[in-house]
């Protein structure tokens, strides 16, 4: 009996031991651990592949480490799981110390006051806000409030072409959205498409639906910040987008499971497509599946006759720090040295970015031609993504509706403006049934 | 419990019934209650905790603006459940329609798996050589690791490159083209094939454990008297395995109502219309927009629904078997 109560009473002290460690196991991961101070850093991916951009980033952490004695732990998230992996991290507060975010989730994610905001100390901090493009930076948050995210990298879209396929068919990069479908259609025959597009990602889907609508001269959003998603020039420019698919039938089918930019990348890189819309970091993705960077030319994204030449978003990286982080000094000295020349200058490279500091010269490509076509791009063709806090739900309704009417395209049906625009007006009010 | 009824005889000023003749209490008493407590812990850590949260944030204006800081969102009371039972809005015609989409996979699923599982199960009762290979060869999809199970699945449903359209349309010599699985309306079949592949398997080790409890000689005095094999499942495996099939059939269905794993990692982020089963529909409803108070309000109503339909059934099958 004494026997079996003891051992009854071990396994229950055993279970209470498991027990604590269960909640104590999962406190938070960016803490100091007395001497060297560690950081936790979670990476978008920027590179060909989640293990490429470790193996880019990794030299510069250990540069960093070899500087200011604070070690980075590093995680590549993809893109498919960035926007969820955040959300948990400001939900349950098990966050990282610093970590890249898509620069139009700024102002969304600065609603969620779990960011630290850079007052004027944190800029000097980093170097001074000056050190960063305007336009870069006026993504870093809501206008007149103190940003919570400052520029990492630049990016911009662009209309690449495949010289070969464009010369054999006597055919001219073109100028206006009427030539580009014409040209579509004609590159289209057998298992080569004329475009390649990435029509399962919402995140694509919503910056096109975006460029197109802005086109027109519509805005998702009204100057009070509600949603204004059904409007006719938003309709149009989806329906105009769509077409590519549904009327040029220039778009294989099954680009409608395509969830990310990398597998279009690969079509148009293999010869399977004529075209693709991408940002300029698909060069690095371009160059690992063998074509040359002379076999393709790049172009603004054209605008129909008429339309507004916009040619694409700002787009970009942003860095943000948490701000229940217990290394605030760490985590800016680490957000200086990312956005130092120096780094910038070697990660620009090779993930193929816009520079976002002032007075550098595009190293992303050796090819000055195409670097001054997104220069231009970027400083001259872009808008930026509407800066208010539904940013991110306009992204996800609409690029996730987008994903169902390529879906219906894809598998035999039609999409009319009138479905389009029911589908938009319920995305519509999904975002004010959360306001 | 003793103590306290002490302390009430001598009233609130007299304190511990001190002196009161009392029961020793036998060595070792406490053990059960020690040996219960862990599992109360995990029940309420696991089930219980978590529910109730789960109810109070359905009263909460949960939006981004405040999963940093719980306490700050403000209640907002009944105003989730009016907007998701709201069935001319948009997020209340969603929901309608997701659950009638359940209803019909729920009804497939649980008849087609049962039907399978019992056929296997009658076919496999009798010994016979190598009747232990089947036994085994048809618990493989209960016994393979859900996602590895249902990632095999994904690739066996894709358009170009998948094993089904090759083996349909390469080597069968379908007409037509190819069709998507995993997107548009081909995705209701596709989710309900994967989840019949997943739980047939339960119903089959479920009954063929049944079948084993029925006597032989019935069957043996039910032939005496000229009863084929149809007439013997009728009138003697049925009813005999009735108990089993009660609760059999309601852990299916709650199973297969609440699926989450097989949308989830059949379509992860396409989410087709004809596949958005309800689980899956709160997830994304409440990630869409971040509007966490208004998927609790979602789930709470699911809870609800099933509570209902389960305490229905139970009554109704008891009730029948009293009359019986």
């Amino acid at each position: 009996m004494k026997i079996r109560t003891f051992a009854a009473a071990a396994a229950i002290a055993a279970l209470a031991i498991t027990a604590t460690g269960c909640s104590g196991g999962t406190s938070n991961s960016g803490s100091s651990d007395g001497g060297g101070k560690t950081l936790t850093y979670w990476a978008s991916n920027q590179g060909t592949s989640l293990d490429n951009d470790k193996a880019v980033l990794t030299p510069e952490l250990k540069k960093f480490e070899d500087q200011t004695g604070i070690k980075v732990n590093l995680e590549v998230i993809g893109w498919n799981d960035l926007q969820t992996r955040i959300q948990t991290a400001v939900t349950s507060g098990q966050a990282p110390d610093v970590l890249n975010i898509g620069n139009t989730w700024a102002a969304s994610l600065q609603s969620t006051g779990a960011f630290m905001p850079f007052d004027s100390a944190a800029f000097d901090a980093i170097g001074g806000k000056d050190k960063f493009v305007k336009t870069a930076m006026d993504t870093g948050g809501m206008p007149g409030q103190d940003p919570t995210s400052v520029p990492l990298y630049g990016l911009a879209y662009g209309l690449y072409y495949n010289k070969a396929m464009f010369a054999d068919a006597g055919l001219t990069p073109p100028t206006t959205w009427e030539e580009m479908a014409a040209d579509a259609t004609k590159l289209t025959s057998g298992d080569k498409y004329g475009f390649s597009l990435a029509a399962g990602s919402y995140t694509e889907n919503s910056h096109f639906a975006f460029i197109n609508a802005a086109q027109n001269g519509a805005d998702f959003f009204d100057s009070a910040g509600k949603p204004t998603f059904a409007s006719d020039g938003v309709v149009d420019g989806i329906s105009r987008y769509l077409d590519l698919m549904q009327t040029n039938k220039a778009v294989n089918p099954s680009n409608a499971q395509y969830d990310n930019g990398t597998q279009a990348i690969n079509d148009f890189a293999t010869g399977k497509a004529a075209m693709i819309l991408s940002q300029n970091n698909a060069d690095s993705s371009i160059a690992s599946q063998g074509m040359k960077n002379d076999a393709y030319g790049v172009v603004a994204f054209p605008a129909p006759k008429g339309g507004k030449q916009i040619a694409t978003m700002v787009a970009g990286i942003n860095m943000s720090i948490f701000k229940n982080t217990k290394n605030k000094d760490a985590a800016l000295q680490f957000v200086k040295f990312m956005t130092s020349e120096a780094t910038q200058g070697t990660l620009d490279k090779s993930f193929a970015a816009l520079p976002v500091l002032n007075g550098v010269t595009p190293s992303f490509t050796d090819n000055a031609a195409e670097a001054k076509t997104f220069s231009d791009i970027y400083s001259n063709k872009s808008k930026p993504l509407p800066l208010v806090a539904a940013e991110d739900q306009f992204e996800s309704t609409v690029g996730k509706a987008m994903n169902q009417m390529f879906a219906t395209i894809a598998s035999g049906g039609t999409v009319s403006k009138a479905d389009i625009k029911a589908a938009l007006t319920t995305a519509q009010q999904a975002v004010e049934a959360a306001g | 419990m003793t103590a306290t009824t002490a302390a009430k005889k001598s009233g609130p000023s007299a304190g511990p019934a001190r002196g009161k003749p009392r029961k020793p209490r036998r060595a070792g008493w406490w053990l059960p209650y020690a040996l219960l407590a862990p599992a109360v812990v995990f029940e309420l850590v696991i089930h219980v905790i978590p529910m109730v949260t789960g109810i109070w944030i359905s009263f909460l204006k949960l939006t981004k603006m405040f999963i940093s800081n719980w306490g700050n969102a403000p209640f907002v009371g009944f105003k989730n459940y009016s907007i998701a039972l709201d069935f001319n809005s948009a997020v209340g015609s969603g929901l309608l329609k997701s659950f009638l989409i359940t209803i019909a996979f729920t009804i497939v699923v649980v008849g087609v798996s049962w039907s399978l599982g019992m056929a296997a199960a009658v076919a496999l009762q009798k010994t016979f050589r190598g009747r232990a290979i089947f036994r085994t060869l048809f618990l493989i999809p209960y016994a393979l690791p859900m996602y590895a199970g249902v990632i095999a699945w994904k690739f066996m449903l894709q358009k170009d490159t998948g094993a089904l359209n090759h083996l349909l349309y390469d080597n069968l010599g379908m007409p037509g083209d190819k069709p998507f699985w995993l997107i548009g309306d081909n995705a209701f079949a596709a989710v309900v094939m994967v989840a019949i592949w997943r739980l047939w398997p339960f119903a089959f080790l479920m009954l063929m454990a049944g079948l084993q409890s029925i006597p032989t000689d019935v069957y043996e005095a039910s032939a005496v008297d000229g009863a084929k094999p149809l007439r013997q499942w009728w009138a003697i495996t049925l009813p005999m395995l009735r108990p089993v099939n009660l609760v059999l059939v309601l852990v299916m269905f709650l199973w297969t109502f609440n699926d989450f794993n097989t949308p989830f990692v059949l379509f992860g982020n396409a989410q087709p219309p004809a596949g958005d089963l309800i689980s899956f529909h709160i997830y994304n409803a409440s990630f869409l927009t971040w509007n966490f108070g208004s998927g609790a309000a979602m789930s709470v109503l699911l809870l609800l629904f099933l509570l209902v339909v389960s305490g229905l059934y139970l009554i109704f099958m008891n009730r029948r078997k009293d009359r019986a």
